[in-house]
C-alpha cells in the first residue's frame, strides 16, 4: 500500500509539473494524506472554484489500555498487582477532511478508488460550484452516485459544527499585532449570528438555530469582482497574485480622498482627510479640455495636461489596492447595515475572498471597525475552507445524527492554520497548502459547560496565552522539546512485548517535534497556543502511534504501593486534633500532588530514587506562608456548617489520589458533605483515569468503613470528566458530570494539580466556593509567580456576592 | 470652460464697489467708498465689516475697459430688461424695500466646488430699472450679458439651458436662474483668471460650498483676494433641494419618479410633488455618495456614504475603455451588454435560486465573468462600460435601500450629477428599490440633479444679509 501511495503522489507531482513547468513536489509524506481510507464509510465533497475539499468518515482502530480488577474478595495477596492491565483494540469514529487543488482531483479520485476497501456507501454528497462540473468524473471514478446538496445549507451546517466543537475556531485579525490572530472562546450559545460569505458574489445570512437560517441579503460586488475587474485592469490573472499586487500598492494614487476634495478633513461630519471619497476617482482620464481663450492670460501657463494613457501616474499595484479597498469597504458597509437592521453583533466572514488571506482579513476588519465604530468585530474562522464539506458530510450522515456527539479537533492529524503572510510568494503559499487536513475525533459523550461557571461566555480555561506571551512560549516549547526523549523512552518501556515499539516511538518523536517546530513559527496554528494545547497535542501524537497509555504500569505500581500505606496514614490523621488534622490533610494533598510524572523535576527524582515517598515529598514542600496562602480562611470555613456537596477534580495516580485525596475526601464525608470525584475519561500522563479510580476506590472501601458507607449510601460518586488531558477545560465536561453536579447542589469545587489549577482555571470564576491547590514543580513557572520550585498555591475563593 | 465668461465680464469689475444691484444704497455710489451696510449696522456680521475694510484698501481699482468691450460683444444682444423704467416713486419704494431687506449686492452667485465638477448658479435680475442699468458698472453688466448669452464657456464650461428657471423672485427681485458647470480641474485656471481680472473689485462675497470651498479657499483669498463664505455642503444640498422643489420647474414639478419601474414596457417618467416631504432619504451621487436622513429643513443626519459613486464609474470606465468623458462613457454604456461581463444567478444555478428567492437574472457577481480569460476576450468596451454603470448603480441602490430600512424612511430622493443624462441609472435605481423592497420603497428624482448645493449656497447669500 505504501508503494501505491508513493505512486499516486508521484502522479500528482507530474501533473503539476506539466501544468506550470515548475517542480512542486508535495511536501507532505504520502502516508499522511487520505489516512484511514481503508475504513472510510461515507463521503462528501465540496468543489469550489479552485479547491476541492473531501470529507470522509472512518473508524480508527487503535489500542487502548484497559484495567480490570482481579477478583480478590477483599483479600490482597502481597505478590499480585492491584489490577490487570490489558491493551485492547478499540474502534473510534473520526472525521477526515482533506483540501487540495482542483488540479489534483482526478489523481485523488483514483487514489481513493484504489484504497477504498470495505465501504458500503453508494452515494457521495456533493456541494460547491464545481460539483456539477465534476459530477460525471466522480461517478465514473468512484462508482458512487453524486447527490448534490444546497451550498448555503452546507455552509451553515458546517459553520455551526465548527463553532460548537472547536473551542478556538473564531478569531479577530489584527494586522501588525503580535500575534495577528486573537482567538475567541466559543460561547456555548452560538446563535444568532451573521455569516457573510464572500465568494464570487456576497451572501449575507442570518443564522437563528441549527436548522433555521435566512439569506437576508447579498451583493454582487465580491471576490469575483475583485478578480474579474482586477484581471481587466492589471492584466494579472491569478487571484493570489492580484492580492499580492494589492498588498504592495498605494491606493491614494487612484482614489479621490476627502483631502483631495477638501484639502483636509471634512470636519463637520467627522470625515478624515484620508477617507476615500471616490474610489478610482483620480483615474478618470477626462479630457481636461483647453483653457478658454479669455483665461489664457499672458503669464498663465495652461495648468492641465496631466497625463495621457502612456504615462500613467499610478501602477497596477495601485489599482489592485484601490480595488481591494473598494470591495472590502463595500462589503463591510453592507454587512454592518444588515447587522444593524437585524440587531446582530456576531459577524463571521468566509468565502474564497477571505480564506486566510491576511490582506483581505485586514481590509474587511478595517471596514467593519470604521462603519460600526468598533461596535461589531469582524470574526474569521480557522476552518473556514472546510465549512461546505463538513456541512455536506453532515447532511449525508443525518441518520447517524452526528450532532448528538461532541467532536474534538485531533491536533496530530490536522494541519493547522497556515501562515499566509503576503510576503510569502503566492506560488509558494499554494504549494505549502497543497494538501491541508483536518481531523475530528468523535467523543463518546457529549461535552457541556460546568453549570457552576460564573459566566460561561467569558470563561477562558487557560491562564497564559502563549501566542501572546513570547517569553513563556519560548520557554514551554523548549521545555516540551527537552522532555521529548524521556517521553519516547517511557513509551517504548510501556510496551516491552511489542516488536515495533521503538520504531513507532521514533515516529512519534518526529511527529511531535515537527508540531513543536510548526508552533514555534505559527503559534496560532491550532488556536491560542497554551501549555494545555501542547500537552494535548502530545497525547494526540502518542495515541496516533499506538501508545495509548505509556504510564499504565507506573500508575499500577504506584497505586499498589500507596494502597498499602492508606490505613496507616488514616490512623495517623485520626489521632490528631481537629485543627491539626485539617492542616495535615491539606499538607497530605499537597505532598501527594508532588508525584507528577508530567513535571520533569519530579520525574527525574522518581526515575533515580525509588525510595522517594510521601514523607520525602512533604519535606520538599514550601513552609507556610505559601506562595498563595488562603489556608486560614479555609480553616475558618471548616468551622462553619459543612458543605452540601463537593466536586473534586483529581490529578495523579498513586500517592496523590490514595494518600492525599482520599483522606481529605474521607474527612469531608465524615462531616456530611457529599463528594463527587471527577477523573479523566482517558489516560493522560500518570493522571488517574476513571476506570483506575473505580478499582482504587473499591479497594479503599474494602479497608475503610467511611468510604464504604459513603459508596453504599450514594454519597461518594465517581464520575468521568470527559477529558483525556492533564489540563481541564470547564466548558467541555461530560454531560453526566454536569447533571450530577446540578442535582447534588454542589457548593464546593476542588481543583488539584498544576495542569488543572495553574495552567488552566487559575482565574476561573465559579458561582460557589472553590479550592485550587497545587505544588509548582517547575522552577521557571515558580519564579514567574514569584516563588521557588515546590512552592505551594492554596487558593480558596468565595463566589462574588 | 466655464464661468469663463463670467470672468471676462468681471475683469472690469474695478468699479463694482459702487454697485449694489438695486439695493437701496445705490445712490451712494457716487461716493468712491460706499458703506453699503451702514444703514443696518445691527444686521452686519463681523465678516462684512472686514470685507468693507478690505474693499476700501483695495481702491482704487484699475479699469480695463478695452478688454471688456471685446468680451462683451455677445452680451450686447441680450435685452437689458423687460421691465419698463420705474417711476421715481417706485424707485423710492424699491429703495425702502431694499433697505428693509438689505439685499446683498449683485452679482448673485452660488458655487458648489465638488470633487469632479464645479456647479455655479447665477441669478440674472430681469427687473433692472433703467437707472440701475445706467448705474450698473460696465464690468458687472458684461458678466451678466456674457453668462446669459452663451451656453458654452471654453471647451468644458456649460450652461444647462434646459434647466434655467424663469421669472423667479428671489429676495424681492425678479429674474432667471442659470445653471453652469465646469470641471473642478479647471479651478486653478479659474483662480488665475480671477486674479488677472480683479474679481476682488466686484465687491461681493462668494458663497461657496463643496470640498473645494475649503481646498481652494487659501488661493481664492490670497491670489484673487476674494471674500469667500464657506458653507456646509449638506446644509446647502438640503436647502437647495427643498427650495427648488417648492418653486417648481417653470410651472412643472421638479420631482419625478418612474411608474412601473419593474416593467420595461410600461416604465415611464411621472412628475410628482413632494408635499409633506419629510422624512426623506436624500442620496447625493457625485464623485462619491452621501446619504442623508432628512427630517426637516434643518434637522438631518448623514447616515452613511460610499466611495463607489460617479467618480468610480467614470474612473473605471476611463481605465477599461479609454474613454475620456462622462458623456462618452454613458453613450458606450447605452450600447453595451452587461450580462456578458457579470455573472448572473442563472449562470451559476441554471435558473432562479429558489431556495433564497433569487431570480436568475440577478447579478451574482459583478464582473464575475471576467475571471475567465475566454470571456475577457469576448467582451467589448461597450459591455464593460455598461457593466460598470450597472455595478455602481445597483450598489448605490442596495446601500440606499438598507439605509431606508434602518432609518424607517420609505421615500428615497436621488440627486447628484451622476444622474445627469443618465436615465439608465435612474431606471435601474427605481427598479432595484421597487423590486427588492417589494414595492415598499419609492425612488424619486429631481430635474436639477446636481445643482442643489450651488442653489443652497446662493440662498445663503441672499438670506444672509
Amino acid at each position: 500500500m505504501a508503494a501505491d501511495r508513493t505512486k499516486a503522489v508521484g502522479a500528482v507531482r507530474t501533473s503539476r509539473s506539466a501544468r506550470d513547468g515548475l517542480d512542486k513536489s508535495i511536501t507532505l509524506p504520502p502516508d499522511e494524506i487520505f489516512r484511514n481510507l481503508e475504513n472510510a464509510k461515507s463521503f462528501a465533497i465540496d468543489i469550489g472554484g479552485s479547491l476541492t475539499k473531501l470529507a470522509y468518515y472512518s473508524t480508527v482502530q487503535h489500542k487502548v489500555a484497559k484495567v480490570r480488577s482481579f477478583d480478590h474478595y477483599g483479600k490482597v495477596p502481597d505478590d499480585e498487582p492491584l489490577y490487570e492491565i490489558s491493551v485492547q483494540e478499540e474502534i473510534t469514529a473520526r472525521l477526515h477532511f482533506v483540501k487540495f487543488e482542483n488540479a489534483y482531483i482526478e489523481t485523488c479520485l483514483d487514489f481513493i478508488k484504489a484504497h477504498l476497501v470495505n465501504t458500503e456507501t453508494k452515494v457521495i454528497k456533493a456541494t460547491g460550484g464545481g460539483a456539477h462540473k465534476f459530477k460525471n468524473l466522480i461517478e465514473k471514478k468512484l462508482g458512487l452516485k453524486v447527490d448534490k446538496e444546497d451550498e448555503m445549507t452546507c455552509l451553515i451546517k458546517g459553520c455551526n459544527f465548527v463553532l460548537r466543537n472547536i473551542p478556538h475556531e473564531a478569531f479577530v485579525y489584527v494586522k501588525h499585532a503580535e500575534p495577528e490572530f486573537r482567538f475567541q472562546t466559543t460561547h456555548p450559545d452560538i446563535f444568532p449570528y451573521l455569516l457573510v460569505n464572500i465568494g464570487s458574489g456576497v451572501s449575507i445570512v442570518r443564522v437563528e438555530s441549527e436548522d433555521q437560517f435566512e439569506r437576508i441579503g447579498g451583493s454582487s460586488i465580491g471576490g469575483g469582482t475583485f478578480w474579474g475587474l482586477g484581471a481587466l485592469l492589471t492584466k494579472t490573472k491569478r487571484f493570489d497574485e492580484l492580492l499580492q499586487l494589492a498588498s504592495k500598492g498605494q491606493h491614494t494614487n487612484v482614489d479621490m480622498l476627502v483631502r483631495d476634495i477638501y484639502g483636509g478633513a471634512y470636519e463637520s461630519f467627522g470625515l478624515t482627510g484620508d477617507l476615500i471619497a471616490s474610489s478610482f476617482g483620480k483615474s478618470a482620464t477626462t479630457d481636461k479640455g483647453f483653457v478658454p481663450e479669455d483665461w489664457r492670460i499672458a503669464n498663465v501657463v495652461p495648468l492641465f495636461k496631466k497625463r495621457s494613457g502612456d504615462n500613467p501616474e499610478f501602477t497596477k499595484e495601485d489599482m489592485a489596492k484601490s480595488l481591494l479597498h473598494m470591495i472590502s469597504n463595500d462589503i463591510g458597509q453592507l454587512a454592518c447595515l444588515y447587522a444593524k437592521l437585524h440587531n446582530l453583533s456576531r459577524v463571521y466572514f468566509g468565502g474564497f475572498f477571505i480564506r486566510g488571506h491576511p490582506v483581505t482579513m485586514h481590509t474587511i476588519t478595517y471596514s467593519i471597525n470604521y462603519f460600526t465604530k468598533g461596535e461589531v468585530q469582524a470574526l474569521f474562522l480557522r476552518h473556514e475552507g472546510y465549512l461546505g464539506a463538513i456541512g455536506a458530510f453532515l447532511k449525508g450522515a443525518e441518520e447517524d445524527n452526528p450532532n448528538q456527539y461532541s467532536w474534538g479537533e485531533n491536533y496530530a492529524g490536522s494541519s493547522g492554520l497556515m501562515n499566509s503572510s503576503p510576503d510569502v510568494h503566492p506560488l509558494q503559499r499554494t504549494r505549502s497548502g497543497t494538501f491541508d487536513m483536518l481531523e475530528m475525533d468523535r467523543l463518546e459523550r457529549q461535552l457541556v459547560n460546568l453549570p457552576l461557571l460564573l459566566d460561561a461566555s467569558s470563561y477562558v480555561p487557560d491562564t497564559v496565552d502563549l501566542t501572546e506571551d513570547a517569553m513563556a512560549r519560548e520557554y514551554w516549547l523548549s521545555c516540551f522539546e527537552d522532555a521529548l526523549d524521556g517521553v519516547v523512552k517511557r513509551a517504548v518501556a510501556s510496551q516491552p512485548q511489542s516488536l515495533d515499539a521503538a520504531e513507532r516511538a521514533e515516529k512519534f518523536r518526529q511527529k511531535y517535534r515537527h508540531k513543536l517546530q510548526t508552533l514555534r513559527h505559527q503559534p496560532f496554528a491550532y488556536g491560542s497556543l497554551t501549555v494545555r494545547s501542547l500537552l494535548d497535542t502530545r497525547e494526540h501524537c502518542l495515541n496516533e502511534f499506538n501508545f495509548p497509555d505509556p504510564y499504565s504500569k507506573v500508575k499500577q505500581r504506584e497505586n499498589d504501593i500507596a494502597l498499602k500505606h492508606f490505613q496507616k496514614v488514616v490512623q495517623a490523621l485520626e489521632s490528631l486534633s481537629m485543627e491539626e488534622r485539617q492542616f495535615a490533610l491539606v499538607k497530605g494533598l499537597l505532598a501527594g500532588n508532588v508525584f507528577d510524572w508530567g513535571a520533569k523535576a519530579v520525574s527525574d527524582v522518581l526515575e533515580t530514587n525509588s525510595a522517594f515517598g510521601f514523607e520525602e515529598a512533604k519535606k520538599r514542600l514550601q513552609a507556610r506562608p505559601w506562595l498563595v496562602d488562603a489556608y486560614n480562611d479555609w480553616l475558618e470555613r471548616l468551622k462553619g456548617p459543612p458543605h452540601k456537596c463537593a466536586l473534586f477534580f483529581v490529578d495523579n495516580s498513586g500517592i496523590d489520589i490514595i494518600l492525599g485525596v482520599f483522606p481529605f475526601v474521607r474527612e469531608l464525608l465524615s462531616k456530611g458533605t457529599e463528594v463527587i470525584l471527577a477523573s479523566n475519561s482517558g489516560p493522560a500522563l500518570n493522571d488517574v483515569t476513571c476506570s483506575e479510580l473505580a478499582i482504587v476506590t473499591e479497594r479503599i472501601a474494602a479497608m475503610d468503613s467511611v468510604i464504604r458507607k459513603a459508596l453504599e449510601e450514594d454519597k461518594l460518586l465517581l464520575v468521568q470528566s470527559g477529558s483525556s488531558s492533564p489540563c481541564l477545560d470547564l466548558s467541555r465536561l461530560d454531560k453526566g458530570l454536569a447533571t450530577v453536579v446540578w442535582e447534588r447542589k454542589t457548593d464546593l469545587v476542588i481543583i488539584e494539580g498544576m495542569g488543572r489549577a495553574i495552567h488552566t482555571n487559575y482565574y476561573a470564576a465559579l458561582r460557589c466556593e472553590s479550592l485550587k491547590l497545587a505544588v509548582i514543580k517547575n522552577a521557571w513557572l515558580a519564579e514567574r509567580l514569584g516563588g521557588r520550585i515546590f512552592s505551594v498555591v492554596f487558593k480558596y475563593e468565595m463566589p462574588p456576592k | 470652460m466655464e464661468p469663463v465668461q463670467s470672468g471676462r465680464a468681471m475683469m472690469n469689475g474695478a468699479v463694482v464697489n459702487g454697485y449694489h444691484g438695486g439695493c437701496a444704497l445705490q445712490e451712494e455710489s457716487d461716493e468712491k467708498q460706499p458703506q453699503p451696510h451702514r444703514g443696518d449696522k445691527a444686521a452686519c456680521r463681523p465678516k462684512k465689516k472686514k470685507q468693507q475694510q478690505q474693499q476700501q484698501q483695495r481702491q482704487p481699482p484699475e479699469p480695463e475697459p478695452e478688454r471688456h468691450r471685446a468680451g462683451c460683444s455677445d452680451g450686447r444682444r441680450t435685452p437689458v430688461t423687460k421691465d419698463p423704467a420705474p417711476s421715481t416713486s417706485r424707485r423710492l419704494q424699491q429703495r425702502r424695500e431694499t433697505v428693509k431687506k438689505n439685499r446683498p449686492p449683485f452679482p448673485w452667485f452660488g458655487m458648489d466646488i465638488g470633487g469632479t465638477l464645479v456647479k455655479l448658479v447665477y441669478f440674472e435680475p430681469k427687473d433692472i430699472t433703467t437707472e440701475e442699468e445706467q448705474e450698473e458698472v460696465e464690468n458687472l453688466r458684461s458678466i451678466r450679458k456674457y453668462l446669459t448669452s452663451n451656453v458654452a464657456y471654453g471647451s468644458t464650461g456649460i450652461r444647462d439651458v434646459h434647466l434655467e428657471l424663469k421669472d423667479l423672485t428671489i429676495c424681492g427681485r425678479k429674474g432667471n436662474l442659470h445653471f453652469i458647470r465646469f470641471p473642478t480641474q479647471n479651478m486653478p485656471a479659474f483662480i488665475q483668471m480671477g486674479k488677472a481680472k480683479h474679481f476682488s473689485s466686484l465687491h461681493t462675497t462668494l458663497c461657496a460650498t463643496g470640498g473645494g470651498a475649503y481646498k481652494f479657499e487659501p488661493d481664492l483669498r490670497t491670489i484673487v483676494n476674494l471674500q469667500l463664505r464657506k458653507l456646509d455642503e449638506l446644509d446647502c444640498l438640503i436647502h437647495g433641494t427643498m427650495y427648488i422643489d417648492s418653486i417648481g420647474f417653470n410651472g412643472r414639478a421638479e420631482c419625478y419618479y418612474f411608474e412601473h419601474p419593474t416593467d420595461p414596457e410600461r416604465c415611464q417618467k411621472k412628475t410628482c410633488a413632494l408635499d409633506n416631504p419629510y422624512p426623506l432619504l436624500l442620496v447625493n451621487i457625485g464623485s462619491g455618495v452621501s446619504i442623508l436622513a432628512v427630517y426637516s429643513k434643518d434637522n438631518y443626519k448623514r447616515v452613511t456614504g460610499t466611495s463607489l459613486g460617479g467618480g468610480t464609474f467614470l474612473g473605471l470606465c476611463c481605465l477599461l475603455t479609454s474613454c475620456s468623458t462622462f458623456e462618452e462613457a454613458l453613450e458606450m454604456a447605452s450600447r453595451g451588454e452587461s450580462t456578458k461581463v457579470d455573472k448572473l444567478v442563472r449562470d451559476i444555478y441554471g435558473g432562479d435560486y429558489d431556495r433564497f428567492g433569487l431570480p436568475g437574472w440577478a447579478v451574482a457577481s459583478s464582473f464575475g465573468n471576467m475571471m475567465s480569460k475566454e470571456k475577457r476576450e469576448a467582451v467589448n468596451k461597450e459591455d464593460l462600460a455598461r457593466a460598470t454603470l450597472v455595478t455602481i448603480t445597483n450598489n448605490i441602490g442596495s446601500i440606499a435601500r438598507m439605509c431606508a430600512l434602518n432609518e424607517k424612511i420609505n421615500r428615497v430622493v436621488f440627486v447628484g450629477n451622476f444622474l445627469r443624462i443618465n436615465t439608465l441609472a435612474m431606471k435601474l435605481l427605481a427598479y432595484a428599490l421597487d423590486y427588492w423592497s417589494k414595492g415598499q420603497l419609492k425612488g424619486l428624482f429631481m430635474e436639477h440633479e446636481g445643482y442643489f448645493g450651488a442653489v443652497g449656497a446662493l440662498l445663503e447669500l441672499v438670506n444672509s444679509v
